[in-house]
């Protein structure tokens, strides 16, 4: 049976609504940090790479799985055209990994290589860390997603 | 790439934003999509199961709900998939723990929606609908059949049905009536002489059942809600369908209780596996849940990979990049769509928590887990607080009347809430009338219980997580 609210209700629920609000908001930008790094295109940890992180279909939603591509240069920013690339990541506020194993495919060319598998199951604050090993040498990157 | 990402909407940020708008615009746009995520209106179509070529075949469907209440279908010709997944109880049996031909060690899930889920059973140990249909008909305390016998029942009660849509069955009449990989010797041992031949037609014919089965249930979708009413009327996002309680519940749900984290998007359920510390019955296996699950799965001869697969290898994506089986999902268990979960109590994998209001404090007090790592971390939640979240839960529940019963009237015109008082204090019956007219004759309802009634102590809990 449907609701219908006094005037009184709603004035009273008004407060209400904001304090949850407010409260949600403290709660939830407690530990994401205020500056936190969302570039999706960077250098590698030592500098020996520069990797851009991009959707193959956008938007990029929680829920269903899909791919990524990885574009990877050197310094000088020639197209590393083979390399070993490892996929993790997680939620650090959630101590929890990805929940599927996501893996470089394929290359598909000028540098690019197809990550599969790839799902967020709940909103927030993601990272994506690469491990990444070609004649160049080994390093790592982290990308920084919010959902 | 960047503007995309600052344009996917984040929670915190759309918490902050509110706070700045002016008072009277209590609902950013944000939070408006983050709302309409969880509503019906957000439900896409049904995935395509590329694993099942008869998904869609409308033929393969009434087949397969012919087989669901069919309780034929089993080793004492008294338990069919209906036994337990009632349809006019939202296809679940309001049991602690499922009863078919003997007690099971978990609780019946609902079906509304199930093909929108990549791994099923609470463990997920199978990776589609009909792959999960497999399961119940070979388990001694389920169906307790074999798949020579279920062969020979397809041949002798729907040859028709079955060779216009899967093609010829196969010569059975020199095959044993009971032979399977289970665990009675004598089937086993039957199965062993079959010869590999024999076994892949039995096989064949064992998973063209569950891809009908599968067919069926395709159209199990979640009736509408009041939360959906809401949502879709026109005083939305205002009190009106639903009432400032409720609304505040919902506040709750997707802000400081956290609740979304797990249930999310429009069948409240991330279909993931969470250990959130549900206590372990003491009566019961040990159950390491996804951390078991996982490894089954992956060795399914009936999985997405598998011989019996209509799939592409490139298809089975969820299968192909499922997280290994690791110690972390010890004691994991599939997050339950929230969709009518008001109205089916008892609670959790196995039926641990009684009541929506012992659910809440599990939640509030997140307790240790028995084995495994408890996701949980302890809620700041006051009385107040976990009434509206709690009024918010029986928004989702199916709009009186409005829920589409997809069976015959319970046997003797027993409404629902009998059916239910009676399962209660008896344990499970075979149930439900004739359906679609394949077969004359192939129901049948038994006054007899068929399994010890159980009951169940108070205990824990599962899903979502929280921090």
């Amino acid at each position: 049976m449907p609701y219908f609210p006094t005037r009184r209700a709603i004035l009273f629920g008004i407060p209400v609504l904001v304090l949850a609000t407010g409260v949600a908001a403290g709660f939830f930008s407690r530990s994401v940090p205020s500056d936190l790094d969302l570039a999706m295109s960077k250098a590698t940890a030592s500098g020996l790479y520069l990797a851009a992180l991009a959707p193959v279909t956008e938007p990029v939603t929680v829920g269903p799985m899909h791919s990524w591509t990885v574009s990877l240069t050197d310094a000088a920013g020639a197209p590393i055209e083979a390399a070993s690339i490892s996929v993790d990541g997680g939620m650090p506020q959630h101590g929890h990994g990805l929940p599927t194993a996501p893996a470089v495919t394929r290359s598909i060319g000028k540098g690019q290589f197809l990550i599969e598998g790839m799902k967020f199951n709940m909103s927030g604050w993601w990272v994506i860390d690469l491990s990444i090993d070609s004649a160049a040498g080994a390093d790592t990157v982290t990308f920084n997603l919010m959902l | 790439m960047r503007i995309l990402l600052l344009t996917i909407p984040a929670v915190a940020v759309a918490g902050s934003l509110v706070l700045a708008l002016p008072s009277g615009q209590r609902w950013s746009e944000t939070e408006v999509a983050l709302v309409r995520s969880l509503s019906l209106a957000a439900l896409p179509a049904s995935p395509v199961d590329p694993s099942n070529r008869v998904a869609d075949d409308p033929r393969a469907a009434e087949l397969g709900r012919a087989i669901f209440f069919d309780t034929r279908f089993s080793g004492n010709g008294k338990v069919a998939c209906a036994t337990c997944h009632l349809p006019e109880r939202q296809f679940q049996d309001d049991l602690p723990l499922g009863q078919g031909m003997g007690r099971t060690d978990r609780r019946t899930m609902p079906l509304a929606g199930m093909a929108h889920a990549p791994f099923l059973f609470w463990d997920g140990r199978k990776d589609s609908l009909w792959s999960q249909a497999l399961g119940p008909l070979e388990s001694t305390v389920e169906h307790g059949g074999d798949r020579t016998l279920y062969a020979h029942l397809m041949k002798e009660h729907y040859r028709m049905d079955y060779e216009a849509i899967f093609g010829p069955l196969p010569e059975l009449s020199d095959l044993p009536r009971r032979a399977g990989p289970i665990a009675d010797p004598a089937a086993a041992t039957a199965w062993a002489k079959l010869g590999e031949e024999n076994r892949e037609a039995v096989n064949k014919v064992f998973a063209n059942i569950g891809k009908a089965v599968a067919s069926y249930e395709r159209t199990i979708l979640p009736p509408e809600t009041r939360f959906d009413a809401w949502f879709a009327s026109s005083k939305f996002p205002e009190p009106g369908i639903l009432s400032e309680d409720e609304i505040a519940g919902l506040r709750l749900f997707v802000g400081k209780a956290e609740c979304v984290n797990c249930h999310n998007g429009p069948l409240l359920t991330d279909n993931h596996f969470h250990n959130t510390g549900v206590p372990a019955l003491r009566d019961l296996p040990e159950d390491a849940g996804r951390e078991s699950g996982a490894r089954h799965v992956l060795e399914d001869p009936f999985n997405c990979l598998g011989p019996y697969s209509d799939a592409a290898e490139k298809d089975c994506t969820e299968l192909r990049f499922m997280a290994e089986p690791d110690h972390d999902m010890l004691r994991a268990f599939k997050t339950p769509s929230l969709r009518g979960a008001a109205d089916r109590p008892p609670y959790m994998h196995a039926g641990q928590i009684g009541t929506l209001d012992e659910v809440l404090s599990h939640y509030i007090a997140a307790p240790a887990a028995p084995a495994g790592h408890s996701e949980l971390r302890p809620l700041d939640l006051g009385q107040r607080e976990l009434s509206q979240l709690k009024a918010f839960l029986q928004t989702l529940d199916p709009i009186p009347g409005g829920e589409e019963v997809d069976s015959p009237a319970p046997p003797s015109g027993a409404s629902a809430h009998q059916v239910r008082l009676r399962r209660q204090r008896h344990g499970p019956r075979a149930l439900d009338g004739p359906r679609a007219g394949l077969s004359p004759g192939w129901w049948a309802y038994d006054h007899q219980p068929t399994g010890p009634g159980h009951h169940c102590g108070p205990l824990a809990a599962h899903q979502r997580r929280r921090r």
